[in-house]
């Protein structure tokens, strides 16, 4: 049989779909398929490395492995939910990181080898990271230094605080 | 237009120009991950989102310290008809996944289409930087100022724990992916290509085939890039790649040289045989004319074809994709009057040259 659509090559590809109760049959060579698109490509993409990546990651709660964790659990930013990520391989925000950080280690291990950058740094928000680390650092400080009713401590805490968040723009 | 114009016009500087090693390596790549602190990754984006972070790039790509190396245009996949989508992929400008992405996807490409930034694809941005040859980092350098230069522009998302962030965990860290296109005919004709290939999978590079499906690899043209981007440098993971890329090189020169000398007269039949199929048939599909122009490289690189520019395979390989070949009749045409079509260009391509078969 050749093929319908370009009455050249042997016709490889056949296929009935069915809308609504109306029945189409198609006899198409394997270029042809290709050309009508998505069906068969979306067929042979099912085995593509997202499927894979989230097959890593079920592997994680494998029964008697995995501590249980809430299935429930979202960023908070986003609204992501950890199974949604388990499901694309993709993360919704930037912040997604941060609120899935214990998961993702043995991830992280399992497909990069190291869980730490070691590459170049962006002059700008490097140096942002920089300061609002510090910034963290100084405010788990003040906490400290208020609950220890340090008052000229924190007071100087404060004003140092202050000058960050007003550098960082926030 | 004549078919020399068309070129002139439609090719791409990693088509045309040439670089170390090209005879084996035949494009270098780097592409980085970037994305936008405090904007969502462009799954969970909205149109407001995604707009926002065309206008971002947009302003980037227009400070004087980006002009000052050449000048960006941002064209929206909306804009695009379908067959000028598929021809800058056909291109290797932009992904196939950009390609698909109609609603939110952007790419701000440079007029000399050395380097570009795709917007809105599985991360906000993507540079990438394509060369002809070898020549890793030389690219790397190209697609290093740009980040540079538009990160004074766009605060990123880093971390310092994780490096860039992007959507996905596979790319985090350096967010760096570097890639050498190889035309590797030696060791497919003797057989160890498989063994070397799984050798380079477990010094942490990924290989696959440029045409074709899964390992198989129409044309001998085999895609070999990093896997990991987090916990080495740039620099560490570009030279790791280089030095295998180099080994591979040396193994496909040997490789030739053993082809050559145990079997002169069928390795001549061969290639000859394939040049005469491209300069008589009157029909060929994508699949036969990458194995013929695969084998008629061959034939240039060993002497055994003389008169053909090296290059063709390249800007062949290109010219004869669906997209393109649509491009330059200026029409819509079926699978079937393709392959005529294919067959034809390839015919006057061939007539270009002064071609000479010993």
């Amino acid at each position: 049989m050749l093929c319908e659509q370009c009455h050249t090559r042997p016709a490889t590809v056949h296929f009935t779909k069915i809308v609504g109760g109306d029945k189409t049959e198609y006899h198409l060579c394997e270029t042809c398929a290709k050309e009508k698109g998505n069906v068969f490509a979306k067929a042979a993409q099912a085995f593509d490395f997202n499927h894979l990546l989230s097959g890593l990651l079920n592997m994680e709660s494998s029964p008697g492995f995995a501590a249980p964790q809430p299935t429930s659990q979202r960023c908070d930013v986003c609204g992501l939910s950890y199974n949604q990520f388990t499901q694309t391989g993709r993360f919704g925000c930037p912040h997604c990181y941060d609120s899935f950080s214990s998961r993702l280690e043995p991830l992280l291990r399992r497909i990069q080898n190291n869980g730490q950058h070691s590459g170049k740094v962006p002059g700008k928000a490097g140096e942002q990271v920089i300061r609002k680390k510090t910034l963290d650092h100084l405010r788990a400080e003040l906490q400290q230094a208020v609950a220890a009713e340090q008052f000229e401590r924190a007071a100087e805490l404060r004003d140092e605080i202050r000058a960050l968040e007003q550098s960082l723009g926030q | 237009m004549s078919l020399q114009d068309f070129l002139q016009r439609a090719t791409t500087k990693w088509m045309k120009d040439s670089g170390p090693d090209d005879d084996i390596a035949l494009t270098s790549r780097i592409r980085i991950a970037r994305n936008i602190e405090d904007v969502p990754f462009p799954m969970l984006q909205t149109d407001s989102h995604a707009n926002a972070v065309i206008e971002q790039v947009e302003r980037a790509v227009n400070s004087p310290k980006v002009t000052a190396a050449g000048r960006f245009e941002i064209l929206r996949i909306a804009d695009m008809s379908a067959l000028d989508r598929q021809v800058l992929v056909e291109k290797h400008l932009i992904s196939r996944d950009l390609a698909e992405e109609v609603r939110h996807g952007a790419v701000a490409l440079r007029s000399d289409e050395v380097v570009n930034v795709m917007i809105n694809e599985e991360d906000h941005m993507r540079i990438q930087c394509l060369m002809p040859g070898l020549r890793l980092e030389e690219a790397w350098a190209v697609a290093n100022q740009l980040d540079d230069a538009l990160e004074e522009q766009i605060p990123y998302a880093f971390h310092d724990r994780y490096g860039y962030l992007t959507a996905c965990p596979t790319n985090v860290g350096t967010g760096i992916r570097a890639s050498v296109m190889l035309h590797l005919p030696g060791l497919v004709l003797s057989g160890q290509i498989n063994r070397l290939l799984s050798a380079v999978s477990q010094v942490g590079l990924t290989v696959r085939g440029m045409y074709g499906e899964g390992s198989e690899s129409a044309g001998n043209l085999f895609q070999v890039s990093n896997q990991v981007t987090l916990g080495e440098t740039e620099e560490e993971i570009i030279g790791n790649l280089d030095s295998v890329v180099h080994q591979l090189i040396d193994h496909e020169r040997s490789a030739r040289r053993v082809l050559v000398q145990e079997n002169r007269d069928g390795l001549e039949d061969r290639v000859s045989r394939s040049f005469g199929i491209l300069a008589y048939a009157r029909r060929m599909d994508s699949k036969e004319t990458l194995q013929r122009l695969s084998d008629v490289r061959l034939g240039i690189d060993l002497g055994m074809i003389t008169g053909v520019s090296a290059g063709i395979l390249k800007e062949l390989i290109v010219m004869t994709q669906p997209a393109f070949l649509q491009k330059y009749y200026n029409q819509e045409l079926p699978p079937a009057e393709r392959d005529l079509r294919r067959a034809t260009l390839i015919r006057e391509r061939l007539r270009l040259d002064d071609t000479e078969v010993q």
